[in-house]
């Protein structure tokens, strides 16, 4: 996992050294904000995944398909709105518009899967951005979950409307985020890092009735 | 507050998640330089402003991000069909009731002759 030039474009190590600290987009929130603990009473539980490697690919749903299913072994969701789980269900590829998905992958694995579809790809037209800095992932769970999605975005989560493997981009409180349900008790946030602070605010403030709890 | 249907997203969605770009189908003059200061300035800067029935473009800017039209009633703010770029529209000023089905269909069908036309063309 090196440093490589594909033509025009860098590909590079984000993290080099590892004795760097990182800070999350809720960091600041975690440090200065309240931090209610999960009890035994937490109807919603809120649960940041940080660090994970987050890459936008653009291009053709056919050349991308290809390159997705060899690097990852997962079949690019080519029907609006979807989204598309390996077997361990850690890495994912989401549907965000006609000719743009979001893959999700462990932290440090970014590169690499970057690299690794940079060789699938050749000289197909296509665009890869490693946005891992730019947002950060959170998961809501417990059984209130979704009347505390229900109170803060106008998307309708009903589970009829709102399946496993579904996910959308769309209003949450009054800035935007990627809503998606990957399992079925398990909600997840994509939120922007300019977004995170206010975002989780806001979560908790409409939590509070159902005594949300924040998992470390 | 309404919901309107994305073509890309093939749902409908809260209007919160659209804005409106103005008019649709606004043609740049495929040579500028040849164009009169009168036919540039109508380009950019003259649009339409009709009561009745009105195509607009629109994005889907929290959402996918994509632009399409809109076919829009200006008084009555009715939203008749939205559809995709490079698409034309079903409902006009002069088809206020919408091309009729038979005659979409007839127009496929047509299409898909030709293209048999001319896939027997290539046998022969």
């Amino acid at each position: 996992m090196s440093d490589i030039t594909y033509g025009k474009v860098a590909t590079f190590n984000t993290h080099p050294d590892t004795s760097i600290p990182m800070e999350s987009p809720l960091s600041v929130a975690f440090n200065t904000g309240s931090v209610p603990a999960a009890t035994s009473g937490s109807r919603v539980l809120f649960k940041e995944q940080a660090f994970l490697g987050h890459l936008i690919l653009r291009g053709g749903a056919i050349v991308l398909d290809e390159a997705v299913r060899k690097v990852l072994g997962i079949s690019l969701p080519g029907q609006p709105l979807g989204l598309a789980l390996d077997a361990s269900g850690e890495r994912s590829v989401q549907w965000l518009s006609p000719d743009e998905w979001l893959v999700i992958v462990p932290g440090g694995e970014e590169l690499d899967v970057e690299q690794r579809l940079r060789d699938a790809l050749g000289d197909a037209h296509y665009a890869i951005v490693d946005v891992s800095g730019g947002q950060t992932l959170v998961e809501l769970s417990g059984e209130k979950a979704r009347e505390l999605l229900m109170k803060s975005t106008p998307y309708d989560v009903h589970p009829e409307a709102f399946p496993v493997g579904k996910g959308v981009t769309t209003v949450f409180a009054k800035a935007n985020l990627i809503l998606r349900r990957p399992t079925e008790e398990r909600w997840e946030l994509v939120l922007r890092r300019s977004f995170a602070d206010y975002v989780y605010r806001w979560i908790l403030d409409a939590g509070a009735e159902y005594a949300i709890g924040v998992e470390e | 507050m309404f919901y309107i249907h994305c073509p890309y997203c093939d749902e409908y969605r809260d209007e919160e998640e659209f804005h409106p770009k103005g008019q649709a189908h606004i043609a740049r003059p495929e040579d500028p330089e040849s164009c009169t200061d009168e036919q540039w300035g109508a380009y950019l800067f003259f649009r339409d402003n009709p009561r009745g029935i009105h195509h607009e473009l629109w994005v889907h800017a929290i959402g996918c991000r994509k632009f399409f039209n809109i076919t829009r009633n200006s008084a009555s703010y009715e939203i008749l069909e939205t559809y995709r770029m490079g698409e034309q529209p079903r409902f006009s000023a002069e088809h206020p009731e919408g091309k009729s089905a038979e005659q979409g269909a007839a127009v496929n069908v047509a299409d898909e002759a030709g293209v048999v036309a001319g896939q027997e063309g290539v046998k022969a």
